[in-house]
């Protein structure tokens, strides 16, 4: 018995303190470097957060120039599916175009007749200046979904900056390097987005799955949701503007579940906004 | 001209996991499928396993610990995290390489497979206790069975390849 605990304690010994002759660390001590590493990591030390910031520069180019061609392969077999998809495709266009021609002239009646009324309450008019961003990585890892961009610091990007595709919410700036940036998008498990429901102006809040919907959760009263109502920021807590189109309610994916306007795993190029305010 | 060719191709297959390692840690899908359906696996610790039970000089320690960092850069972990997980996986092929007598691709499978679950829950334990960043448990279930199942097929390659490097 003390024996085969021996025998334990000398393979572990072994295995964690001895080094072959091409090895340059033993594997103990990278290990308690290693958790030296995350305990810095997790007590934000200034130190730690410049290596970071060097290192992902380096690392987002490399890792981009790495997966170009994985990139380029997937970028092509998707405009073969548009391709064929294209007559179908045109005739649906048509058709969704004469509505939005009418549906226009509707949508600008109302925004004059809301700026006037804004002026009229003395309401802060919002504007915001946009950067067109290039996605250098679509890093669709098992934890964390997020994007990496190819503006940063020297761009005047600001974390907590929201990130758009053709005008609808993808997701936010959580960390700004001097040239790159990174941001969550709306589809991770830690995003949670303040939105309201339309039509019926229910508040609530957007949770992501990690999946390619999101979902509505702690609203106030039970919601019963009907299909294709539209998913707005509310604007409340401050941190993203108000009226952001972001998707529309479709429970079959789930019971308030949320399909997003933009598609996730496809974005290539996005806009990064601030949100300044400007009082009229 | 033939001994050249011969000496590059050697030089290509030695340095062959090293190459597969830091490309599948700098790659955009971290050859995680896991946008295709639900198939997801991890390469890494396949190859950290099988090259540090196999052969732990073709892949050295500190350069698996600055793989675990890239990898940390690319999907945005807290620095260090990834580097103390391959380094764990490290740590369970080494013990196994000492304690073995009679190598077998059954019994490698089986500490391999305690090794990414131990692996795995020290990896979501930092992250939502330390960190508290929220995680889908039923994706890592996903992950852990097929990088399992594909350790293998990876095995049964790695063990063709690793003779032709040396």
């Amino acid at each position: 018995m003390a024996s085969g605990r021996d025998d334990f304690i000398i393979a572990i010994r072994s295995a964690f303190l001895k080094k072959s002759n091409k090895q340059q660390f033993s594997l103990l001590a990278l290990i308690i470097f290693s958790i030296f590493l995350i305990f810095l990591s997790n007590l934000n030390f200034v130190g730690i957060k410049y290596i970071k910031i060097g290192v992902n520069e380096a690392t987002y180019r490399l890792s981009a120039l790495v997966s170009y061609p994985e990139k380029k392969f997937s970028e092509s077999v998707n405009f073969l599916q548009d391709y064929f998809n294209v007559y179908k495709e045109n005739q649906i266009l048509k058709e969704k175009i004469d509505q939005l021609n009418n549906n226009n002239l509707n949508y600008k009646y109302l925004e004059n007749e809301n700026k006037r009324l804004k002026e009229i309450v003395g309401d802060d008019v919002r504007t915001s200046e946009s950067i067109l961003s290039k996605v250098l990585i679509d890093k669709d890892g098992k934890f964390l979904k997020s994007i990496i961009l190819n503006k940063g610091s020297k761009d005047e990007v600001k974390i907590g900056m929201v990130v758009l595709e053709k005008n609808y919410l993808v997701g936010q700036v959580i960390e700004v390097n001097y040239t790159t940036s990174r941001a969550i998008l709306i589809s991770d498990l830690n995003s949670n987005i303040p939105v309201v429901i339309e039509p019926g102006g229910f508040q609530s809040i957007l949770s992501g799955t990690g999946k390619d919907y999101g979902i509505i959760k702690y609203s106030k009263d039970e919601l019963n949701l009907v299909n294709n109502s539209f998913v707005y920021t509310s604007g409340l807590g401050g941190t993203f503007r108000a009226g952001l189109p972001i998707g529309k309610i479709n429970n079959k994916i789930e019971n308030l579940g949320v399909q997003f306007f933009s598609d996730l795993s496809q974005l290539s190029y996005v806009k990064i906004q601030s949100i300044g305010v400007i009082k009229e | 001209m033939v001994q050249k060719t011969s000496s590059f191709k050697n030089k290509f297959l030695k340095y062959l996991p090293l190459i597969l390692l830091y490309f599948s840690v700098l790659n955009e899908f971290d050859i995680d499928f896991s946008n295709v359906g639900v198939l997801s696996f991890n390469l890494p610790f396949i190859i950290i396993f099988y090259w540090s039970l196999k052969d732990p000089d073709q892949i050295g320690n500190g350069l698996i610990f600055i793989a675990g960092i890239l990898n940390d850069v690319t999907i945005g972990y807290p620095i260090g995290v990834s580097s103390f997980i391959y380094l764990t996986i490290i740590g369970f092929a080494a013990y196994l390489r000492n304690i073995t007598l009679r190598p077998s691709i059954y019994k490698d499978s089986l500490v391999f497979l305690v090794a990414i679950l131990f692996a795995n829950s020290v990896n979501s334990l930092i992250l939502s206790f330390v960190f508290s960043i929220e995680i889908n448990f039923f994706e890592i279930i996903v992950n852990i069975t097929f990088t399992f199942l594909l350790y293998f097929l990876f095995a049964r390659m790695f063990n063709y390849l690793k003779p032709m490097g040396t």
